[in-house]
């Protein structure tokens, strides 16, 4: 006689886990990744790969040597992280700095709190402001442009040569503190939207190409991964704000879609912003979260000392994820009258 | 197309034994017939050791509004009273018949005939279908009676008949509904009289094109009654979901389905109607499936209410070697067989193996917090928030964040990423609620 199993409903479970989950996040970003070899060779190769290891090797050390507790590596988390970290860094980063960057990411943001789902900032998010506030120089003050064709086999040094450079955002900001018209500013070849949709960008690793970014929050749509909300949340208020802005003066603000597409915003609105564990659980929730990061971000970029503002903008309201957890989802009818 | 708004997953299928016609299950030597057929009180016995019955006769008569009396599946004589244990393994009263012949009390109506004209009145129909024992057939077996019975502060305004078997694998009102389809209109057509309402709605999810179809093409002779084609989507039958589905219309928490005007019946409920009051058959035989990927049949039958599961199970091959699990109802809301000497009840409706590979449970793991859960339940709550304030025993909180609304469905441990068995927090949470709320003093 067979020996039954004895368990309480529902008796089956549908296909999501965390591993499947982490795994399709993964391969989103493989688009973005794949545009960043493609123009940086070993050098973005080099990159990712110490990222992924460093931060899966921590995770592992850490749960084996602290929590002495079953190694927790096998969902894939810590390889989303890495991959995220290495795509929020400049390409030639050193592996130095790659490595402060995973210990910060998975050794204090994620691990100090107990492991995945227990963090209130988004790792990758923290490594990358504790690296910008620590090595300035490094995380910004030489962002790398694509060189004009593809260097499948370039090593780092070359590229560094060729073509060193501000990123979009910041080149803008310096002309206008220079004192220089906006329509004067963006006549700069660097700044042409053909660029920025493709791969031409400068910045982070992740930051290369729109399109790229976009192919990939399309796939975690389709696979059911995320929902829209917070996304399109971010950037419809990204867009609608410095909209307003540059409407009232255009000589002093940058267009709309110009802020859509620079800096981490695409990154940061499809990935960043989406990761489970830092953002709200309800619908409205998930919209009041997406409009806060797009209104700090614009405030941090046109009024603040940063170019960039999309990494503050996702972590100060990182913290506000708990309050916006009391946020309760509309219940399916309400209370009946009392006869 | 219609379907219910909020939350809901989409389980497989699998309903592999739609194509095996209704058979007659060989009646066993002995039948164990439970007193708690039904929610509400137990019935109480009304025959001895030693007594002959007829199938059909009275065994035991309801005890209270809420109750229902017992007829006897069989011909034979009454063995023992005794206590028979169930399919969870706990015991109950039960009235044991050894079984000789089949021979039926002559008050019922055996011919074939479809017998459409109502000769009863609203307040006769009531009462023949509490006397022939009639429950809902959907899962709870909640007394039909008291169901066509609503209290005055409320005016029903329609039936509706639950023909979305959105659990996967069942088949047997499906079978009904291709079968028996002229019974089962007009067992909609004695409800709307019960009731006094002249709309009856027959509920059915896409998934069964050919029921629809032919429903929609029988309906045209009984005024009053529509098929509504529902989405394919779980939990649509529940009651407040299928409500909501097919008149728009939301059950208030705490209240009664009835203030939405709607009283729903299962398919199989509506044909035991129509059997009670237009055949005089009290309700003594139920309609199940035998099924599962790994079973080695695919069958659909009418039991005789008492007969031991594990007949039932040696009638089709026995239990496959590999099943790991076997279900008493569908995989998502069904009971997991404990005994399976254990008698089939009026509301038994089916004998569904799973394999180890289907049904073991994964370890679990850190909740992620993806909100998977709250998007999938379908009455709007937080259930990784009820995990966590039920794992800590915080019943004011569970309270005030509405556990009682919980309809147990499943829809928030099938859809965890993580393997939290959500589900076996929250319904025992609820009934610790539910029994604080009650011990309250009314006000």
């Amino acid at each position: 006689m067979n020996k039954l199993i004895v368990s309480p409903s529902p008796h089956v479970h549908g296909k999501d886990n965390t591993r499947r989950l982490m795994g399709d996040v993964i391969i989103a970003l493989l688009p973005a990744v794949l545009v960043s070899i493609y123009f940086f060779g070993l050098s973005a190769i080099h990159l990712v790969a110490v990222s992924v290891v460093a931060c899966v090797a921590i995770e592992y050390l850490i749960q084996k040597l602290f929590f002495k507790g079953k190694s927790t590596i096998g969902d894939l988390s810590a390889i989303v992280t890495g991959v995220l970290l290495a795509l929020n860094l400049p390409v030639c980063s050193p592996w130095w700095l790659i490595l402060i960057g995973a210990v910060v990411a998975i050794g204090i943001a994620k691990m100090t709190f107990g492991g995945l789902g227990q963090n209130l900032f988004n790792p990758a998010l923290v490594a990358r402001v504790v690296l910008l506030v620590s090595f300035p120089i490094l995380m910004t003050g030489s962002a790398f442009h694509a060189p004009e064709s593809g260097y499948l086999f370039g090593n780092a040094p070359e590229v560094v040569d060729a073509t060193s450079g501000a990123t979009p955002l910041a080149l803008v900001k310096e002309q206008l503190a220079k004192g220089v018209a906006m329509d004067e500013i963006m006549k700069d070849p660097n700044l042409s939207y053909s660029q920025m949709l493709f791969a031409r960008m400068g910045g982070s690793a992740g930051e290369l190409s729109a399109i790229a970014l976009l192919l990939g929050f399309i796939y975690l749509l389709v696979r059911r991964v995320i929902k829209p909300y917070i996304s399109l949340s971010i950037l419809i208020t990204v867009f609608v704000f410095s909209g307003l802005l540059y409407l009232g003066n255009p000589a002093k603000f940058v267009d709309p879609v110009f802020n859509l597409l620079t800096g981490g915003l695409l990154l940061g609105a499809f990935f960043m912003a989406t990761d489970y564990v830092t953002s709200p659980m309800t619908t409205k929730g998930q919209i009041i979260f997406g409009v806060g990061i797009g209104v700090i971000t614009v405030l941090i970029r046109t009024f603040g000392a940063y170019p960039e503002g999309v990494s503050f903008a996702i972590l100060i309201m990182n913290s506000t994820v708990p309050l916006l957890n009391k946020i309760q989802p509309k219940r399916f009818a309400k209370e009946a009258q009392k006869k | 197309m219609r379907t219910f708004k909020m939350g809901g997953v989409h389980p497989a299928d699998k309903k592999i034994s739609k194509d095996a016609a209704i058979e007659k299950l060989p009646i066993p030597k002995t039948v164990y017939i439970s007193m708690g057929q039904h929610l509400g009180a137990p019935a109480e016995p009304c025959v001895a050791p030693g007594d002959k019955v007829k199938v059909g006769q009275l065994i035991a008569n309801a005890t209270g509004f809420v109750s229902a009396p017992v007829h006897s599946s069989v011909s034979g004589t009454v063995k023992s009273i005794e206590m028979v244990k169930d399919l969870a393994g706990k015991p109950g009263k039960a009235v044991v018949i050894d079984v000789e012949g089949d021979e039926w009390v002559d008050t019922i109506d055996r011919s074939e005939t479809v017998v459409k004209e109502i000769t009863l009145d609203k307040k006769q129909i009531v009462e023949r279908i509490k006397e022939c024992g009639v429950v809902g057939l959907g899962g709870a077996t909640f007394p039909t009676n008291v169901k066509l019975s609503p209290p005055p502060t409320a005016t029903p305004t329609c039936v509706i008949i639950n023909g979305a078997e959105c659990e996967p694998y069942l088949t047997s009102d499906y079978r009904v509904m291709i079968e028996k389809p002229d019974q089962l209109l007009i067992g909609g057509t004695i409800l709307m009289k019960a009731l006094g309402v002249d709309k009856c709605y027959i509920g059915i999810e896409e998934n069964k094109p050919e029921a629809i179809k032919l429903l929609t093409e029988k309906a045209k002779e009984y005024p009053g009654v529509e098929v509504v084609k529902l989405k394919k989507k779980y939990p649509q039958g529940g009651e407040k979901q299928l409500i909501d589905a097919v008149i728009g219309k939301k059950v208030p928490s705490m209240g009664l389905p009835v203030d939405t005007g709607a009283v729903v019946q299962n398919v199989g409920t509506a044909f035991a109607v129509y059997e009670a009051v237009q055949k005089n058959k009290p309700l003594f035989e139920g309609i199940m499936t035998v099924t599962g990927d790994c079973s080695k049949e695919q069958r659909n039958f009418v039991h005789r209410v008492g007969t031991p599961l594990s007949f039932i199970m040696e009638h089709c091959g026995g239990v496959p070697e590999d099943a790991a699990k076997i279900i008493s109802g569908g995989p998502m809301m069904g009971k997991a067989i404990v005994n399976i000497d254990a008698p089939t009840l009026k509301g038994t409706s089916s004998i569904l193996y799973l394999t180890e590979a289907q049904t073991k449970r994964k370890p679990e793991s850190n909740c992620i917090r993806c909100g998977k859960c709250v998007g999938a339940c379908p009455m709007g709550l937080e259930p990784y928030l009820l995990n966590k304030l039920g794992r800590n025993n915080m019943f004011d909180e569970l309270e005030a964040h509405k556990v009682y609304d919980c309809i147990e469905c499943g829809c928030c441990s099938f859809s965890c990423p993580a393997y939290i068995p959500l589900l076996d927090t929250i319904r025992q949470s609820k009934a610790a609620v539910m029994k604080i709320m009650k011990s309250r003093p009314k006000k």
